[in-house]
């Protein structure tokens, strides 16, 4: 058990990873901007590849009445997230350190993961839901209004996950450095679940 | 056909034919042209390898070029008016033409210099001179700007500069036509030991900012070029004179009777000690000294009086002559300081001096004569070899940094190459035509990069398409890593490029600005946001302080100027990414236009005249509603009572 602890206890504190690095990654590509324009995503705001690319993003937004990127005070998920990330990385530690000195069952290990599958599917959700209304809620006196096929007016929704065209822009959006350590963390603590399952059936047998 | 008629298409053919054999035989113009193609061709996309920076001559400017593909990159105005960004017509760069004449619009720019440090370039700035009136400027190779010009008092055709010391201690600034020092009205012919020719050195801060410190009022003959000693000359600087023989009229003939004139050497440390030691007097002398501030984005000219002058008799062994055959023009040093070539222009020969029997002359006072007081070596034991029945008309020397040295030869039109010590000639290239200098990037440096070397040449004619009697200059391009240099490529330049100066790309290249931060801008009329846009009246002066972004001005509706103000539009480009520049002009300014950069602020002064509602606008295509970046200011009566008001869409 003592193994299957230590790397509940790693695993779980691979989520502070998140608040150094960035969890996400959008970038534009386009023929003016030959070395991109972009941001990352990172819990508590947002912040441009180069220094001044959010004041760029937005003023090429302009022109499709896109709103401007919100600053770290004007959405709660800022100061909500990093509350989340924290207490889920707290919570996992003190499991593992339990662990560590008194037996518990390695099903907290696994009753910790799956609430924070569910957590991070709701985060999705948000996000997705955030860049819908971002992509979609346009300025009704937009200079350009552009419209599809059909005649409906063009979403410009960055993806969720993968590269997509947007005018004359192609927009990547990909996980980034602390998104990859959370994933890791959160195998390790499945990996935690496995050993210690493990050791409870031999020491059963 | 008749036979005669056989007999002439036989013989054509013949023609034809041992035309084409000698074509093969002397260019090799198939697999070596397409060689020289690739060796100039540099891929859409792809950079030069070196920034080539060629003065502008009578434009008052200084070109950069990118080498080896001859593609002209950027003109920065230094000493002339510029529409094409506002330069010399915008408020805040107006001061860096001020001179103790005024504002003078113009200026011939001659040789830039790139700064040194332990005698290799480093890419800090690129200096340049000015001759008509005495100046030199410093560009910043960050922001490829003229930061600072200072004028040289008591002097007059600054032309033997902007060379610089190989730690970028000092640069100096030469007297090309002997004037009264102080000036005074007396006869023309009565020069004759009357004139003087001063030698100004200028030190360099660490900040780069420029001070002249003192001037070596030599004897009236007429300084011409010069370079500073390296490596082991270090602390010397070289000039050549011609016109020794002090003639004021039709000088071609009178300043060409002597065989020899000289070749003023400085012991220019030496005399820094003899000035920090309480040396020299106070004299007259106003000059201007301008210097833009990239902070304030604006320009400040100080006038400023007094320089301290040197008789060279009063400092021991600091000042000396070397006699030299024929009105010599060039003056250059090779890499390892051992050796001064001075050219005669109208000889044929060279003549390469040595400093160590200079300095070994110096120490036997192994003098033949005096000047002025000022000692003269012995020609014979000074000269280290001569390259003899070189070419015609020897102006300049570069050299490669493998032991070799390129001169040009103005009446031959012809770059020759020859071996230093031995003195041999090894390659002759013809130059299309009469080239003036010559420049290896490095190549005045204590090492040269030897890779390309470019002749820039004083007359064009036949080498482009014809443009009418009026034609740019022409620069040609060689190869010189091999044995024998090899003719790669034609370019024009812009203005009459003199000297040049070329660097590697890579040691500026990832320095160069991408935008000035707006945070930074401490402009006093600067709106850093569309909030701090204002319009205020005060008398008859209106300040406007606008806004730029794609793609719309703010305010970009003003009301309430009247006919007999004067109007300061003062423009700050908010866009903080890289080449987002935005321009401005109003129907009805005497001036031109402005071009702001990102960042910047810039001022230009509008006087309306009539009454009426007058538009301006974006002068960049920047974007893709620049056409919608413009916007309108209503001019009421001068007795009118229509109160300021400025909008952006109503608000």
């Amino acid at each position: 058990m003592k193994s299957a602890s230590i790397i509940m206890i790693i695993g779980s504190a691979l989520l502070l990873g998140l608040f150094v690095f960035p969890l996400w990654s959008i970038t534009l590509e386009a023929p003016q901007y030959p070395s991109g324009i972009g941001m990352n995503i990172h819990l508590d705001g947002l912040q441009g590849k180069e220094k001044h690319d959010l004041q760029n993003i937005d003023g090429l937004n302009h022109y499709i009445g896109m709103r401007k990127l919100p600053k770290a005070d004007e959405m709660w998920e800022f100061s909500t997230f990093p509350k989340v990330i924290g207490s889920m990385a707290a919570l996992g530690i003190i499991i593992g350190l339990i662990g560590l000195f008194k037996f518990i069952s390695p099903k907290w290990f696994l009753g910790w993961l799956i609430l924070m599958i569910i957590l991070g599917i709701l985060g999705m959700y948000d996000f997705n839901a955030w860049m819908v209304d971002y992509g979609t809620n346009l300025d009704p006196k937009a200079i350009m209004k552009m419209t599809d096929a059909n005649g409906n007016p063009l979403s410009y929704k960055p993806p969720l996950f993968g590269t997509k065209n947007i005018l004359n822009f192609v927009a990547h959006s990909y996980p980034h450095k602390g998104a990859y350590m959370m994933g890791f963390g959160m195998f390790l603590t499945f990996v935690a679940y496995w050993i210690g399952n493990k050791k409870v059936k031999s020491l059963k047998a | 056909m008749n036979k005669i008629g056989k007999y002439l298409l036989g013989i054509s053919a013949l023609i034809f034919m041992t035309n084409c054999g000698n074509n093969n035989n002397n260019s090799n113009s198939g697999a070596m042209s397409s060689s020289k193609a690739e060796k100039v061709y540099v891929a859409p996309g792809e950079h030069d390898e070196y920034y080539g920076f060629m003065s502008g001559g009578y434009s008052g400017n200084l070109t950069v070029y990118g080498l080896p593909s001859g593609r002209m990159l950027k003109e920065i105005p230094v000493f002339s008016q510029f529409p094409t960004s506002g330069y010399g017509y915008s408020e805040e760069t107006k001061p860096m033409l001020n001179t103790s004449f005024g504002f003078v619009p113009w200026g011939d720019s001659h040789h830039p210099d790139i700064s040194q440090t332990k005698g290799e370039l480093d890419g800090r700035w690129i200096f340049i001179n000015e001759n008509n009136t005495p100046r030199i400027a410093r560009i910043s190779l960050e922001t490829f700007e003229t930061e600072e010009i200072i004028e040289l008092p008591n002097s007059a055709g600054n032309h033997a500069s902007s060379f610089v010391t190989e730690n970028t201690e000092y640069i100096v600034a030469g007297t090309r036509f002997a004037v009264p020092n102080p000036q005074r009205d007396m006869p023309i012919n009565e020069m004759k030991g009357q004139f003087k020719g001063p030698l100004s050195f200028v030190s360099i801060a660490d900040n780069g900012r420029m001070n002249l410190e003192f001037q070596l009022n030599m004897p009236g003959f007429n300084y011409d070029l010069a370079h500073p000693g390296r490596n082991k000359s270090h602390g010397w600087f070289f000039f050549t004179s011609y016109n020794t023989e002090e003639a004021n009229t039709l000088m071609e003939v009178n300043a060409s009777q002597n065989d020899k004139d000289y070749i003023a050497a400085v012991n220019w440390k030496k005399v820094v000690e003899y000035v920090k030691n309480g040396g020299g007097e106070k004299v007259a002398g106003t000059y201007a000294h301008n210097v833009y501030d990239e902070k304030t984005h604006t320009a400040i000219s100080t006038m400023k009086e007094g320089v301290i002058s040197i008789n060279p008799k009063d400092v021991e062994g600091a000042v000396f002559y070397i006699p030299i055959p024929k009105s010599p023009h060039g003056c250059d040093v090779d890499p390892s300081g051992k050796y001064i070539i001075g050219s005669g222009k109208l000889s044929r020969d060279l003549s390469v001096y040595s400093f160590d029997k200079m300095l070994t002359a110096i120490e036997n006072k192994d003098f033949v004569d005096d000047a002025y007081g000022i000692p003269v070596l012995s020609y014979e034991n000074t000269l280290a070899g001569t390259v003899a029945a070189a070419g015609l008309g020897p102006l300049h020397t570069e050299f490669d940094g493998k032991g070799n040295a390129y001169t040009t030869f103005f009446i031959s039109s012809e770059v020759v190459k020859w071996k230093l010590g031995t003195w041999e000639i090894l390659d002759r290239q013809k130059t299309f035509y009469s080239v003036g200098h010559l420049m290896i990037p490095g190549g005045n440096s204590r090492k040269p990069f030897g890779k390309y070397m470019v002749a820039l040449n004083k007359i064009t004619k036949d080498r482009y398409l014809p443009t009418g009697p009026e034609l740019e200059h022409s620069a040609q391009l060689y190869d010189i890593s091999g044995d024998k240099m090899e003719l790669l490529s034609d370019f024009p330049t812009h203005g009459e490029p003199h000297y040049a100066a070329g660097i590697r790309a890579d040691i500026i290249k990832e320095k160069s600005k991408k935008y000035y931060e707006l945070s930074e801008n401490e402009h006093p009329y600067a709106a850093k946001s569309e909030s701090e846009a204002t319009v205020t009246r005060n008398g008859n002066e209106v300040h406007i302080s606008m806004t730029m972004i794609r793609s719309h001005f703010s305010p970009d509706n003003i009301e309430g100027v009247k006919v007999g103000d004067k109007v300061y539009l003062h423009m700050t480009n908010l866009e903080q990414d890289f080449d987002v520049p935005h321009g401005f002009s109003i129907i009805g300014a005497n001036t031109s236009e402005i071009l702001v950069m990102p960042g910047q602020t810039k001022t230009i002064i509008w006087e309306p005249k009539r009454e009426g509602v007058w538009p301006f606008y974006c002068t960049d295509f920047c974007s893709a509603l620049h056409q919608e970046m413009q916007g309108y200011i209503r001019v009421s009566g001068a007795n009118s009572n229509t109160p300021i008001k400025f909008t952006l869409d109503d608000e």
